[in-house]
């Protein structure tokens, strides 16, 4: 019987054929935590009485939930942060100014990559499965055990096997597939499981693409969502100065479910409140005229300079809606300053909306655009769950970088075809 | 291992937002945490007098969405025993192995009640609702968790496997 890639990479590591449902104990490549999740974790391992982590080189530490910091407390937890990174010799410990959003940050720097086991405490950590890692969302607890003995637990994971074909239309991109995908099966439907894509639809998903899949792969369950390594996998790596080789699942490999996707059918998707399941064709959608109070475009799904760009390719020479504000993130620090340098900054700033340093802000109703009562957003970020962005009477839906411009002109959910 | 309290029931879905909404996550103190339990699920949840030692009862994926080990921290800190849901989301079933929160995955959860009365014996993997009369079973959990519970979580654990490592090494 041949094998998913997810039962390679793990059998790579554990040493033999692991099987599905094995429990299995193993070192990591990488162990990540935010400003949220690292001071948990730093605690239960100062607790322990160990002095001395493991292996300092196994630990990322990115604070950018509430960086720059938004009180008192959350300064607190960042300075904690920087303390133990610190005392442990911890080199990537990412600072403002140097930083992006963790899952735009670790990548594009070259610290995650290919067959990599990688655990974070932060559940959009399945990112890397663009990359063809394994890579998984844990607890601060599981953080702590790292920091330990450099090792975590796993239950090897039964397999959903994506196969897809065709290409994207005008408009269409990732966020759009992946919104489709969940809303197909649902907000558990991947729960405990993970998601493989493959078919000759693949080579058609730029990079950046593959990075918003692979992200939301969470909000249908998914332990992780991962593509194979091809020629385009490797060319990003070798930008990076990593060299890496292909991996693809073998053909007998076993899976629990398949399901079938013609990227030539979609069209963008729209997730309505309170689930990222709900989702609508733009279509369908743009008959209701949804106004809308708040645009986002960013976060670690979407903040990537092929979501600047799109939105840049909408917004150019053109000024928002008198009834919205709309703000854009750049995630990290190098997609700022490509942003700057491709002028995306001027586009954006004439057109009227406000563009921040990176920082998950207000994704998870943070800081740096939290919604009042009864407000309703457009965002580009993951999760459109009661209460998310604010006021527990706030609503938020979900989109592409595309749509979300196309309805900051409107001010209302609106189809980029028909601007 | 036996607990015995009255039910708290919520929905499918119950997301680690309602559980304990961002906006509270500036500390990982327990205690704090706990004040703002279930929050956007059902406001003024976590100041209730009346939480100690009683029982969550939900549909399906319970703690779905974000990693935050705040989840399970802000129900055990407000003094909840056990949660018993149809299913769990896979990181808060993680999360609450690893931090020592009871939790039982329960395919008739939908028939218990709000205040009802439960009972429920973890070595027979059994549940009576006293105040309906029913009994329902449960699985245990798999061989390599209980190790983690009975070691008192996954921070123990790993101690001992150090312990183990550092042994066979000498």
């Amino acid at each position: 019987m041949g094998m998913t890639i997810t039962e390679k990479i793990l059998s790579e590591k554990t040493g033999h054929k692991v099987r599905v449902g094995e429990y299995i104990l193993i070192e990591v490549d990488i162990a990540l935590a935010n400003d949220i999740t690292a001071p948990l974790a730093i605690d239960e391992f100062y607790k322990t009485g160990i002095k001395k982590v493991y292996n300092p080189e196994q630990i990322v530490l990115v604070p950018d939930h509430f960086v720059p910091n938004k009180d008192i407390l959350s300064a607190m937890q960042v300075k904690k942060i920087r303390k133990f990174a610190k005392e442990q010799n911890i080199e990537k410990f990412f600072e403002l100014g140097r930083m992006g959003i963790e899952h735009v940050l670790l990548p594009e720097q070259g610290i995650v990559k290919s067959r990599d086991i990688v655990v974070g405490a932060d559940s959009h950590t399945c990112t890397y499965g663009a990359l063809g890692a394994f890579s998984t969302g844990v607890g601060s607890t599981d953080i702590a055990g790292v920091y330990m003995m450099g090792k975590a637990w796993f239950k090897v994971p039964e397999v959903i096997d994506v196969y897809i074909k065709g290409n994207f239309r005008k408009y269409v991109s990732g966020k759009d597939f992946i919104l489709k995908l969940i809303s197909i099966l649902g907000v558990s439907g991947a729960n405990y499981k993970v998601l493989e894509f493959r078919g000759p639809g693949i080579e058609n998903i730029s990079m950046d693409s593959r990075f918003t899949i692979s992200n939301m792969a969470i909000e249908a369950g998914g332990k992780a969502g991962i593509f194979p390594v091809d020629d385009l996998t490797i060319e990003y790596e070798r930008e990076r100065g990593i060299k890496v080789e292909k991996l693809t699942a073998d053909e007998d490999a076993s899976y629990m479910r398949r399901i079938e996707f013609d990227l030539n059918e979609l069209e963008p998707q729209v997730a309505f409140p309170f689930l990222p399941s709900n989702s609508k064709g733009i279509s369908e959608t743009e008959k209701e005229k949804i106004k809308i109070d708040q645009i986002v475009i960013g976060s670690c799904t979407n903040g990537r300079m092929e979501d600047l760009r799109a939105a840049a390719m909408i917004l150019k020479g053109k000024k928002i809606s008198r009834n919205v504000r709309c703000i854009i993130i750049p995630g990290s620090q190098q997609v700022y300053k490509n942003a700057i340098r491709e002028g995306l900054f001027d586009i954006f700033v004439n057109a009227e909306c406000a563009v921040s340093t990176p920082t998950c802000g207000p994704c998870l109703g943070g800081h740096m655009g939290v919604l009042a009562e009864g407000e309703v957003a457009l965002s580009t970020t993951n999760r459109n769950f009661v209460g998310r962005m604010g006021h527990v009477k706030s609503k938020v839906y979900l989109s592409s970088p595309v749509v979300a411009a196309a309805s900051a002109i409107k001010g209302y959910i609106a189809n980029p075809e028909n601007l | 291992m036996e607990i015995k309290g009255k039910a708290f029931v919520f929905g499918d879905d119950v997301n680690t937002d309602e559980i304990i909404p961002a906006r509270y996550l500036n500390t990982s103190e327990p205690k704090e945490l706990a004040k703002y339990c279930m929050e956007d699920a059902r406001p003024g949840f976590g100041k209730r007098d009346d939480l100690k030692s009683n029982i969550i009862v939900a549909g399906e994926n319970f703690g779905c969405g974000s990693s935050r080990e705040h989840a399970p921290i802000a129900i055990k800190a407000a003094g909840i025993s056990c949660v018993i849901a149809k299913s769990f989301a896979r990181i808060f079933l993680r999360n609450s192995i690893n931090i020592g929160l009871p939790i039982i995955e329960l395919e008739e959860a939908n028939k218990i009640n709000e205040e009802d009365k439960l009972r429920i014996n973890f070595d027979r993997g059994e549940i009576v609702n006293e105040t309906t009369k029913e009994k329902f079973k449960f699985q245990s959990y798999p061989d390599f968790m209980k190790s983690i519970i009975s070691e008192g979580g996954w921070i123990n654990y790993a101690k001992k496997l150090i312990k183990e490592e550092n042994h066979e090494k000498k």
